[in-house]
């Protein structure tokens, strides 16, 4: 089908297909963070666990032809250094920002060690429902071409909310982020609370991982993340620590991702290395608008090291 | 008898005390490589030919040595960036932004000055340079302080800012036409390239780095504002009750660690590139880091620690061909040896032989 000529809607047109296609990974990275950062720890080496989750992606879809195992694999990866984060954060002095990343560069260090063989071969893609089948403008259909992983993502997304407010495990998580003496008081323990929930957020910042080589840009190399992982952390922030704002701040970063690219489709090319910086200008001036000296954020969880 | 009686005892305790800070580290490294020595063996390679490979990549001979000094460089100013915020309780990992910019400045003006005396020439540059990194890393500082916003994130997502601008400027407004192939801003004047040290195959850049970390050192364990900035970062809270001027001090001890960044970047175009191009975002901020905690934030350890890390990572050509390992190689191993320093932090206080305090109770 021949591209029809819609002028400059193709603009909104790009950034909304854009917005969809790069926010999946920002989905999986902030709600795995918004669930260990909830627990009270921080957990900077979801960028090397994201790298090194799409790094197993990668080989384990081209191994054994399916992408869904290659997800799995991901998340099993992410599991295990989520574990390793824990155990580390648990001693006594031991800095879980410094840690982070010290993770941040052994687990991209591993990917690259491990990934060097995969770079060549290719790997099917995770599949995409095309959900712009009713309009016959292909830029319409491009940009509805949805990849099941952002719907999973924005289902977790809502279910995580959900069970934050309603279930017994989202109380805990909170009461060990809020109040460790508290949650002792009640018979929690909380190192072995937030092992877990370093763990559940490593597996969700595999599966984001394993996105980016399986489904966009969809190969696998050493430069596939850009600091998907790190910005993740301002994006909790920006959200509040509500797993549903992360699902809307994640959008609102794929947007200014795909801001550069947009524009440069219709001709616009001045600057255009300076829309790459766009999600992280975005990040910083939503930092720099939303903190204050005189009180803490609203919503921080009282045992989080990064807001103290 | 208590040790205060005795001036043997007291010399002993005096040691026991100090050595806590070298051979915590120490160890720690030693369980790195001891660690790394273990996932080679999962991967059928030799130990004994990695350890042999990295004494003659890094330090077996004369040009080797001269090799791994070349690399400390650069690391030597990196690790100053993170080791002054630091001293005040700030986890700055952003230093790379202020090394690319500096570059990009220094570059700027080595063009610009083109045909001035090369004192001239170099000042400006080294000026331009540390200028641009002092507003960087200073700006990080000064959103610390005024906004609450957290200076490891602020730091490094403005790496990412800096390296997106470096790209606009070395594609855009100072591309150097004739730069085809790999794009970069008009070359600075030869006259203001910086040469080797007589009879070494190593540029100046080294005795920057470590005139600088002797100035460094000199600041922060001599002088009022450095005991103020240790005061401050062993308790912020407790300083500002004292009436210390936190905030000046926080925006003054960031920009200073950006001007030593911002001086990397300038030497990294002054003495290698001969122009700022994407090979200045080498990474050296990030392997700064490294540096920077496995020295303890000392800005005299950070010496032999860059030597050392130099001399790993010069060793990297030689494991990758002669061992058939990837190039990454380097970069697991440092991954696993920060990870053991940041671990040893937990032993500080915890053993008996560091503690006469604790010999006495026993006793």
């Amino acid at each position: 089908m021949e591209p029809a000529d819609i002028g400059l809607w193709g603009v909104p047109l790009a950034i909304l297909g854009g917005a969809i296609r790069v926010s999946t990974p920002f989905i999986f990275v902030s709600l795995g963070e918004a669930i260990t950062e909830r627990s009270g720890r921080i957990n900077l080496g979801l960028e090397g666990i994201l790298v090194f989750g799409a790094m197993t992606a990668y080989a384990i879809a081209v191994v054994t032809g399916s992408p869904w195992l290659g997800v799995l694999g991901a998340a099993g990866t992410g599991v295990l250094f989520g574990l390793f984060h824990g155990w580390i954060c648990k001693f006594p002095k031991v800095n879980d920002i410094a840690i982070g990343i010290a993770l941040m560069l052994f687990g991209s260090g591993l990917a690259f060690f491990f990934g060097k063989p995969y770079i060549q071969p290719s790997a099917p893609d995770l599949p995409a429902l095309p959900l712009g089948f009713w309009s016959d403008i292909p830029q319409v259909q491009a940009a509805l071409s949805v990849n099941v992983l952002f719907l999973i993502g924005a289902a977790l997304s809502v279910a995580l909310w959900w069970a934050f407010r309603n279930t017994r495990a989202g109380l805990v998580i909170r009461v060990v982020g809020d109040s460790g003496d508290a949650a002792r008081a009640m018979g929690l323990n909380p190192n072995i609370v937030r092992l877990l929930a370093t763990a559940v957020g490593g597996a969700f910042a595999a599966v984001g991982g394993a996105y980016l080589s399986l489904y966009y840009p969809g190969s696998w190399n050493e430069g596939i993340s850009s600091g998907q992982g790190l910005m993740a952390v301002a994006l909790v922030i920006f959200a509040r620590w509500n797993p549903l704002g992360c699902f809307a701040a994640a959008l609102l970063f794929g947007g200014a991702g795909a801001l550069g690219p947009a524009l440069q489709s219709v001709g616009v090319t001045q600057g255009y290395y300076l829309f790459y910086a766009a999600p992280y200008v975005l990040t910083l001036g939503i930092m720099i608008a939303t903190s204050s000296r005189g009180r803490s954020l609203a919503g921080a969880p009282g045992e989080l090291s990064i807001t103290k | 008898m208590s040790a205060a009686e005795s001036p043997a005892a007291g010399a002993w305790e005096w040691l026991a005390r100090r050595s806590e800070a070298f051979v915590l580290p120490l160890a720690a490294l030693l369980v790195g490589l001891l660690l790394f020595c273990v996932f080679l063996l999962f991967l059928g390679k030799s130990p004994l030919q990695f350890f042999d490979l990295m004494w003659r990549g890094g330090f077996g001979s004369w040009f080797s040595i001269q090799n791994t000094l070349s690399r400390a460089a650069p690391l030597l100013l990196a690790a100053l960036c993170v080791a002054l915020p630091a001293r005040l309780g700030l986890v700055v990992i952003g230093g790379e932004g202020a090394i690319v910019l500096g570059g990009v400045a220094g570059a700027a003006v080595g063009h610009a000055f083109a045909g001035l005396p090369s004192v001239v020439g170099i000042l400006g540059m080294a000026l331009a340079g540390m200028a641009m990194g002092a507003l960087w890393i200073g700006a990080v500082g000064a959103l610390r302080h005024y906004r609450a916003v957290n200076e490891t994130i602020s730091s490094l997502l403005m790496a990412y800012i800096a390296i997106a601008l470096m790209n606009h400027f070395v594609e855009g407004p100072l591309r150097d036409p004739a730069s085809l192939n790999k794009p970069s801003t008009h070359p600075i004047d030869p006259a203001f390239a910086i040469g080797d040290i007589p009879g070494m195959d190593v540029h100046w850049g080294l005795i920057a780095g470590i005139v600088a970390c002797v100035v460094a050192w000199v600041l922060i364990e001599k002088t009022a504002w450095g005991f103020s900035a240790r005061i401050a970062g062993g308790n912020m809270r407790a300083a500002q009750v004292q009436g210390l001027a936190v905030g000046p001090l926080i925006v003054g001890f960031s920009a200073l660690a950006g001007a030593f960044a911002g001086l990397a970047g300038v030497i990294e175009v002054a003495a290698v590139q001969g122009n700022a191009n994407a090979s200045i975002a080498a990474g050296y901020g990030y392997a700064g880091i490294l540096v920077a905690f496995l020295a303890r934030h000392n800005p005299l350890a950070i010496i032999p620690v860059a030597i050392l890390l130099g001399g790993i990572d010069a060793s990297g050509g030689l494991l990758q061909r002669r061992m058939g390992l990837p190039d990454a190689t380097v970069q697991v191993l440092q991954g696993m040896i920060f990870l053991v320093i940041l671990f040893s932090e937990t032993f500080y206080g915890r053993f008996k032989a560091f503690n006469p305090d604790l010999w006495r109770r026993t006793r």
